[in-house]
C-alpha cells in the first residue's frame, strides 16, 4: 500500500500488507443481515422492499447511524419486480439513515452483493466517498410474475386507445391462452437448463462423489449451528418476523440422514445423480447488508474497522458454448487476483467459497488441485492449490444459511470480516501478531459470471 | 392493554349511572409532556413554626421554578399541590396545626392534584418524642394519600438529619413528585441519605451527556425506559438478547442510540456492554437492570430449572455485571445504577417464589451496592412496579387482572412510561443523595407496603 497522502490521519499500512496502489483504505465497519427463511415460510407476505428496509433499519440500529447521512447505498434484488424501481432509494427513504442518502441498484445475479461491496469500496478509495452501506436482497416467495406478451401488447394498446373503437380494437385480439401468466423462471435463458441442472454436468464432469458433497453439507451444517451458539452471529443477525436464525438450518442433521435423501438434480444424466436438496441450497428470502468506510469515517464514530477490502476480481466462462461449468467462472477469476496480488492460496486464513451447490465449491477445489487444468487452462505450471478443509466456510455457508441470491455477498463479506478481525486480536501478542490475516472470498453467479475478493483484518 | 373499566366510569355517556349506583371511579391521570408547567395551578407551602426555614427553602425552590407560591391557606383556591413542610418536629402534638391546615385544602384540591410531606427520618438515635412525631409523618401520609380522589397522589420526602430540605436531591424528589412523572407514584415516603448530587444544568434534559445502558429494552417497560431516558438527553444503548433483535432494532432507532443483542446472563455481559458503551459513546454513566423474565410456579410443584433461570436473569446477571463495571475503572463519572424490583419482591406473591426471591435480592443488591459508589458520586437504586399494563399483564386470565389493577389507591394499572419516568428521575444527577432506597410505582398497591 502506498504512504497516504495525509499522514497524521492515516493510519500506517502493515508491513507485508497487499493491496494495489491507492491513497486510502476502504474498510468493513460491521454488517447486519436477517436470518434467511425457505421459500414459503415466515417472510412469505414480505416484499423485497420490506426485507432490504429491515436489514438498513437492523444496521442502523447496530451502528447508531440514524439520521446519519450515508455517502452512497448500493444494492439489488436478482428477482426483481417491475415495481421495484429504485428499490434500494425506497428502502433507504424507509429507514431511519437521513433521507439525503443517496442510492443506486445493481444487479448481476447470485453476486450482487459482493459487486455492491466492490463498487462502494473503490469509491471509499478514491475519496469519492467516506461511507457506503452494500446490500442485497431477495424474496423467492414474492417473486414477480409476469404476464403474456399477448396481455401485455393489448394493455399497452388499450393504454393508448383514445375512442372506444380503439379500446374495443385493443382487447378484441386476446386469446384464452394469453391469459396464462408467465411462470417465473430461474432457468438459463440460452440453454433453458436450470442452474442445477447445468452444475449437475459440472459435478459429473469433475467427478465429484455424493459422500464429499454431504461431508461438505454436513460441515457447513455443524459449522453455521457452532457459530449460532457461540453468539458469533449475536453482532451480524437481527431476527425478523419471529425468525431468530436461519431457517434452513439443521443443527441435528447427519451423514446418514443426508444420505437418505433422493437425488433432485442430473437425474436424467448418464452417471449416477449425486445432487439432493441437502447437498444444494434451497430458494431463500432475506437481506443482507455491510456497513463500508473509510478509516477517519469509522474512527470520529468510535466505530471498528474489522477488514479492509484489499481487491476484487471479476470473471466469467462461456457455459454456452466452451465446457466451462455455468458456475465455474470463479476458477478462473482467483488465479488472476491472487497473481496481481502476488499471493497463493496459502497466504489465506480462511476460504469463503459460496456454497451454491455443494459440488460447486468441491468442482471448484477439484479444478484448482488438477495440474492439467491449472497447465491448459489457468496457464500455470501445474495445478494452482489447494484449500485447507479448516480454513474452508468456517462458519458454514449457504448450504446452512440458504441463499436469497443478493443477500449472499453481504452476508458473507460481514462474516469474514468479523472473523478476520477475531484471528487477529487472538494473534495479539504472538510473534505472530504483525502478519496479516486475509480472506478469499468466491461468490459464483448465474450467467456464468463470478466474483471474487480479497479481505484482510485492519 | 385497554383498561374497559375505566372508560366505562369516566365515559359521558356512562359516567352518571356509574357514580349513581356507586362504582369506584378511577380517574384518568395526566402524563408527562416536554413543555409542560411543573404545576397546572398555585402551590401552598405550609409548615409549623420549628419547620419554618425549611418551607421558606423550599418555598423559594418553588418560587425558582415558576410556581404560583402561597405560604397561606385561601378559602375557595384550589391548589394544584400542597407541600406539608414538618422537618422540625420535636412532639407529635406539633403535627396538629400544618397537618390540619393542610387537610382544610384537600376538598378543593385540582384533579391529579399533589400533596407532599417532608420530613425527617425516624430513628433510635433521636429523643423517643422526637422519633415519634417523625415516624408518625408515615403513617399520616399513608392513609391521606388513600383519601385523595380525582388523581390525586401523596408522598413524602424523608430527609436524614444532617440534610437540609435544600438539599439536591430533596429538591430533585420534591420536583419530581410535584410533576406529573410521578403520576402513578403515591403513598410513598422517598429517604434522601446525603447531600450528595448535583442540579441538571437544564431540567428539560437532565441527563445531557449522559449514557445510559438499558437491559431487557426490546419491548413493556424496557423500551419505555430507553425511549424515556433519550428525551431526556441519554445516549442510549438498548441491550436484549439476539431473538428480541427486531424490536429492539426499532427501540434504539426511536431513541437514536445503538441496540446491543446481548444475553445478560453471558459470563461476558458485562465487559462487552463496557466495551461498546465506550468504545461507541466515550462513557458509561447509566446502567438500568430491566431484564427480567418470570417463570411463575407452586413451590410444591417448581421444577430446578424455573427456579434457577429466575434467579440468574433477574439477579445472578445483574449482580456479575456490577462487579465488571465497579471493578473497571470506567463506571466513575457519578454512575447510577437503577435495578427494576417488584412489590412481589416485598410483599410476596402466591406462585411466584422464584421471582420473589430474585426480586427481593435486587433490593438487598442495590442496598449493599450503593455504598460502593458513593466515592465518585454514584447511586444504586430500585423501583419496585406494581400492577402495570403490558403485554405480559395483558396475558393474565380476566378477573385476576381486573382484581390486580383496581387494589391501589388509583384504583387503575400504571403504565410502562410511569416506570420509565421514575427510573430517569432515579438515574438523574440531582438523585445522588438517593442511595440503596427502592421505590415503587404501585399507586399505592394495598400490598407490598
Amino acid at each position: 500500500m502506498a504512504a497516504p497522502t495525509n499522514a497524521t490521519a492515516q493510519p500506517a499500512a502493515p508491513e507485508g500488507a497487499t493491496g494495489t496502489a491507492l491513497p486510502r483504505r476502504a474498510v468493513v465497519v460491521g454488517g447486519n443481515r436477517l436470518p434467511f427463511a425457505r421459500a414459503g415460510g415466515p417472510y412469505a407476505g414480505a416484499s423485497n422492499q420490506d426485507l432490504l428496509t429491515a436489514a438498513l433499519d437492523g444496521l442502523v440500529a447496530r451502528f447508531g447511524l440514524q439520521g446519519e447521512r450515508i455517502g452512497e447505498v448500493a444494492a439489488g434484488a436478482v428477482l426483481k419486480h417491475s415495481r421495484d424501481f429504485n428499490l434500494t432509494r425506497e428502502c433507504v427513504l424507509g429507514s431511519a439513515l437521513s433521507p439525503q442518502t443517496p442510492a443506486y441498484d445493481l444487479q448481476q445475479a447470485c453476486a450482487t452483493g459482493l459487486e455492491a461491496v466492490v463498487g462502494l469500496a473503490n469509491k471509499i478509495r478514491l475519496g469519492q466517498l467516506e461511507s457506503g452501506i452494500a446490500a442485497g436482497v431477495d424474496s423467492a416467495s414474492d417473486a414477480p410474475i409476469a404476464v403474456s406478451d399477448g396481455l401485455r401488447h393489448a394493455l399497452l394498446a388499450l393504454a393508448r386507445a383514445k375512442t372506444p373503437r380503439q379500446k374495443l380494437a385493443a382487447i378484441a385480439g386476446l386469446r384464452p391462452r394469453d391469459l396464462a401468466p408467465a411462470a417465473p423462471r430461474i432457468d438459463e435463458p440460452r440453454t433453458g437448463l436450470s442452474m442445477g441442472e447445468h452444475q449437475a454436468l459440472t459435478t459429473a464432469q469433475w467427478g465429484i462423489t455424493r459422500a464429499a458433497q454431504d461431508e461438505l453439507a454436513l460441515a457447513s451444517h455443524t459449522r453455521l449451528a457452532a457459530a449460532y451458539d457461540a453468539g458469533f452471529f449475536d453482532d451480524l443477525v437481527t431476527g425478523f418476523r419471529g425468525l431468530t436464525r436461519d431457517q434452513n438450518l439443521r443443527p441435528d442433521t447427519s451423514l446418514a440422514k443426508l444420505a437418505a435423501l433422493p437425488p433432485a438434480f442430473g437425474r436424467d444424466l448418464a452417471e449416477p445423480a449425486t445432487m439432493t436438496a441437502g447437498n444444494s441450497t434451497p430458494l431463500t428470502d432475506g437481506a443482507a447488508a455491510v456497513l463500508l468506510a473509510s478509516d477517519d469515517w469509522a474512527a470520529a464514530r468510535g466505530l471498528p474497522a474489522l477488514a479492509v477490502v484489499v481487491d476484487a476480481e471479476s470473471g466469467a466462462v462461456d457455459f454456452v458454448h466452451g465446457g466451462d461449468g455455468l458456475l465455474m467462472a470463479p476458477v478462473f477469476a482467483v488465479p488472476r487476483l491472487l497473481e496481481r496480488n502476488g499471493l497463493t492460496l496459502a497466504d489465506f486464513d480462511i476460504v469463503e467459497i459460496h456454497e451454491a451447490f455443494a459440488s460447486t465449491v468441491l468442482a471448484t477445489l477439484a479444478a484448482w488441485a488438477d495440474a492439467d487444468f491449472g497447465r491448459e487452462r489457468l496457464g500455470l505450471d501445474g495445478a494452482f492449490g489447494s484449500v485447507d478443509p479448516d480454513r474452508l466456510n468456517v462458519t458454514g455457508s449457504s448450504l446452512a444459511a440458504g441463499h436469497p441470491f443478493a443477500a449472499t455477498g453481504g452476508r458473507i463479506v460481514a462474516t469474514a470480516a468479523k472473523i478476520l478481525a477475531e484471528r487477529k486480536a487472538a494473534r495479539a501478542g504472538t510473534p505472530d501478531a504483525d502478519r496479516p490475516v486475509r480472506a478469499l472470498l468466491s461468490v459464483c453467479a448465474a450467467g456464468g459470471m463470478g466474483v471474487t475478493a480479497i479481505l484482510e483484518a485492519a | 392493554m385497554t383498561d374497559p373499566y375505566l372508560t366505562l366510569v369516566t365515559s359521558p355517556l356512562t359516567k352518571g349511572l356509574a357514580r349513581r349506583i356507586g362504582l369506584p371511579r378511577p380517574a384518568p391521570l395526566a402524563r408527562f409532556r416536554p413543555g409542560q408547567p411543573l404545576l397546572a395551578g398555585p402551590a401552598l407551602v405550609v409548615s409549623g413554626p420549628a419547620s419554618a426555614a425549611d418551607a421558606d427553602a423550599v418555598a423559594q425552590a418553588l418560587v425558582g421554578w415558576d410556581v404560583d407560591v402561597r405560604r397561606h391557606p385561601t378559602p375557595g383556591t384550589s391548589y394544584a399541590a400542597v407541600v406539608v413542610v414538618l422537618t422540625g418536629l420535636t412532639h407529635p402534638g406539633e403535627l396538629s396545626d400544618p397537618v390540619l391546615a393542610a387537610g382544610a385544602t384537600l376538598r378543593s384540591l385540582a384533579r391529579g392534584g399533589r400533596v407532599v410531606t417532608v420530613s425527617r427520618a425516624s430513628t433510635a438515635e433521636v429523643a423517643p418524642a422526637v422519633a415519634a412525631a417523625r415516624q408518625g409523618v408515615d403513617g399520616l401520609l399513608r392513609s391521606l394519600a388513600k383519601e385523595l380522589r380525582g388523581g390525586a397522589t401523596g408522598n413524602g420526602i424523608v430527609l436524614a438529619d444532617g440534610v437540609g430540605a435544600d438539599a439536591p436531591s430533596a429538591l430533585g424528589a420534591l420536583r419530581f413528585f410535584l410533576s406529573t412523572r410521578s403520576a402513578f407514584v403515591s403513598g410513598q415516603l422517598l429517604a434522601v441519605d446525603a447531600d450528595a448530587g448535583a442540579p441538571p444544568a437544564d431540567w428539560d434534559v437532565p441527563l445531557a451527556g449522559r449514557v445510559a445502558v438499558v437491559t431487557g429494552a426490546a419491548r413493556g417497560i424496557g423500551a419505555a425506559i430507553a425511549a424515556t431516558l433519550a428525551r431526556d438527553g441519554a445516549t442510549v444503548v438498548a441491550v436484549d438478547v439476539p431473538a428480541a433483535g427486531e424490536a429492539l432494532a426499532a427501540v434504539a432507532n426511536r431513541a437514536r442510540g445503538t441496540a446491543l443483542q446481548l444475553d445478560v446472563t453471558a459470563p461476558d455481559a458485562g465487559r462487552r456492554i463496557l466495551e461498546h458503551a465506550l468504545a461507541r459513546h466515550g462513557g458509561l454513566d447509566i446502567v438500568i437492570h430491566n431484564a427480567g423474565i418470570l417463570r411463575d410456579k407452586l413451590l410444591v410443584n417448581m421444577k430446578p430449572e424455573r427456579w434457577d433461570a429466575v434467579l440468574a436473569v433477574n439477579v445472578a446477571a445483574q449482580l456479575r455485571i456490577n462487579t465488571e463495571l465497579l471493578t473497571s475503572g470506567e463506571f466513575t463519572r457519578a454512575p447510577r445504577i437503577v435495578s427494576l424490583a417488584s412489590t412481589s419482591g416485598i410483599a410476596g406473591n402466591r406462585g411466584q417464589t422464584n421471582y420473589a426471591a430474585s426480586k427481593g435480592g435486587v433490593i438487598g443488591m442495590v442496598r449493599a451496592t450503593a455504598p460502593l459508589l458513593t466515592a465518585f458520586g454514584g447511586t444504586a437504586n430500585a423501583v419496585a412496579p406494581g400492577f402495570i399494563e403490558t403485554e405480559m399483564t395483558a396475558r393474565m386470565p380476566f378477573a385476576q387482572r381486573e382484581i390486580a389493577r383496581r387494589a391501589n389507591s388509583l384504583l387503575q394499572g400504571g403504565r410502562p412510561e410511569d416506570v420509565a419516568e421514575t427510573v430517569a428521575f432515579l438515574a438523574a444527577p440531582q438523585s445522588g443523595g438517593i442511595v440503596g432506597q427502592v421505590l415503587r410505582v404501585c399507586g399505592q398497591n394495598l400490598v407490598g407496603a
